[in-house]
């Protein structure tokens, strides 16, 4: 009896994660969560935008793909997989550390023994935290790859590594350590080492609702959903 | 007789959908991934990688979690204890936990900032040996649930009778149960294993993903799916084969199983 039940309890939790409404499906950048879930009115599905957009490749359609960079929308636009794609914010690079971290500055990333976390070089965070350690001097660039433990495929992976302690530093957006609320401190970099961090939206070409789809993407550039944003310690596109 | 016909179709029928809806992702991988993919896969270093660590990390969780999973279960299957249900239900929990849930407990049990984190440290975050835990947690239950029903199918008369021919319940547990419950055990070792080389969440969240240290086959799938469809297709073939192989391989070794 214990045996079946168990295997009708499996079955029970996977038949929840159905749910059928004919609400909006809206791929974001997992750095998107905080504000998107705040905003409600779509059926959000949060992940590394790179593999977001394999996803588009690969036959999934949801109606719109936010993205934490616009070279993956981009590509998609370049495709025609998506319609023209649009910058709705900014985000800015920064070190994630405990709140009572000793670590101040990006030079402190080099000392022995410090665990850091990056994105994997697929998902945008990693790439843009490559793009910043790739200006750095080579011996310091060198030392704090070492101190790599673990390269996540999202955002979200990294915060919580440094959330829980099993790494000292991560390289994350401004707008997740904003989503902490005081948990994490941001150590931001050298304005000459700080990437461009856009985010783009685009439809999803073949969206059974284009032009929900369409408002959807406009309405991310004011009221409510700027607002939302801001808040959550995004910038202007 | 024709009571019997038509239900007969029915079951066939229902085991024909249910092959071919199990065996159709498979199929697919195998169809949709490049023959000189499937080969320049196996010199991907960084995927080579990936695959020894899968099969290390997953064989040191499986040969842990039947040293202690089988006296446990014998336990388990012949006694009857106050709060027995309790335990029962707690070894079968991790079954139908998310391995995200699994991955959260695990850090905050074992993690630096967990329960025992004064203890673990972080020896075991983003640590190879992480990633033995996080497999042994998730495919533990497995192998003791059949396990568990393995010995508690065993004819009490076998046990009796060796008993009664003076050996000390250690050696009837050694000498009569467990080649008794060898086809329980070994479809437990097989489902386990197996198991463990999909683990995927907890892995991630526990033990990070860095190429040869935690990165296991299915994380380095989920990263190639991202860039390199047929390198992640490729590797998902690879992971697929092995992994088949080892079940018949455990299967075939237990097969002449008494229970």
């Amino acid at each position: 009896m214990p045996r079946y039940f168990s295997v009708s309890l499996t079955l029970l939790v996977l038949a929840g994660c159905g749910g059928g409404a004919t609400s909006l499906k809206v791929s974001a950048a997992a750095s998107l969560q905080s504000p998107f879930t705040q905003l409600g009115g779509a059926r959000y599905s949060f992940a590394g935008s790179d593999q977001l957009a394999a996803q588009i490749r690969a036959g999934a359609q949801p109606d719109v793909f936010a993205a934490a960079n616009a070279k993956l929308p981009d590509a998609l636009y370049a495709d025609g997989l998506v319609e023209r794609p649009v910058a709705f914010a900014r985000n800015e690079l920064v070190i994630a550390v405990a709140r009572d971290s000793p670590i101040r500055r990006i030079a402190d990333l080099a000392r022995p023994g410090v665990a850091i976390a990056t994105g994997s070089a697929t998902v945008p965070v990693g790439a843009y935290t490559q793009a910043t350690l790739a200006r750095l001097p080579e011996a310091q660039r060198a030392a704090i790859e070492r101190n790599v433990r673990s390269r996540d495929p999202d955002v979200a992976g990294v915060v919580g590594k440094v959330a829980e302690g099993a790494v000292d530093a991560g390289f994350v957006y401004r707008s997740d350590v904003v989503a902490t609320r005081g948990r994490l401190r941001a150590v931001r970099l050298p304005a000459a080492l700080r990437p461009q961090v856009v985010y783009e939206a685009a439809v999803v070409r073949g969206s059974k609702h284009p032009g929900a789809a369409r408002a959807f993407v406009r309405a991310l550039l004011g009221g409510r959903a700027a607002a939302a944003l801001r808040q959550a310690g995004f910038a202007k596109p | 007789m024709t009571v019997a016909r038509p239900f007969a179709a029915v079951c066939g029928a229902a085991l024909a959908v249910a092959v071919a809806f199990l065996a159709l992702p498979v199929v697919a991988v195998f169809a949709d991934a490049p023959p000189r993919e499937l080969v320049s896969s196996l010199g991907d270093a960084a995927a080579l990688d990936a695959l020894r660590l899968s099969f290390e990390c997953s064989a040191l969780a499986l040969v842990a979690v039947i040293a202690i999973g089988t006296p446990a279960a014998w336990l388990l299957a012949t006694r009857r204890f106050p709060g027995r249900a309790l335990v029962v239900t707690i070894v079968e929990l991790p079954l139908v936990m998310p391995p995200a849930v699994a991955g959260i407990g695990l850090l905050a049990a074992l993690g630096p900032a967990g329960l025992l984190g004064g203890i673990t440290g972080r020896h075991l975050v983003l640590q190879t040996a992480g990633v033995v835990v996080a497999l042994a947690f998730v495919s533990a239950p497995f192998y003791l649930r059949l396990a568990q029903a393995g010995f508690a199918a065993i004819d009490p008369a076998l046990l009796e009778a060796s008993r009664t021919l003076g050996a000390g319940e250690g050696r009837t547990f050694a000498r009569v149960a467990i080649p008794a419950a060898r086809g329980a055990l070994g479809a437990g070792a097989a489902l386990a294993w197996g198991r463990a080389l999909g683990e995927f969440g907890a892995t991630l969240m526990f033990a990070g993903s860095f190429r040869g240290v935690t990165q296991t086959a299915p994380l380095a799938i989920y990263e190639r799916f991202s860039t390199d469809l047929p390198a992640a297709l490729a590797l998902s073939a690879v992971l697929i084969a092995v992994s088949a192989g080892l079940l018949l391989a455990v299967k075939l070794a237990t097969r002449d199983a008494v229970g």
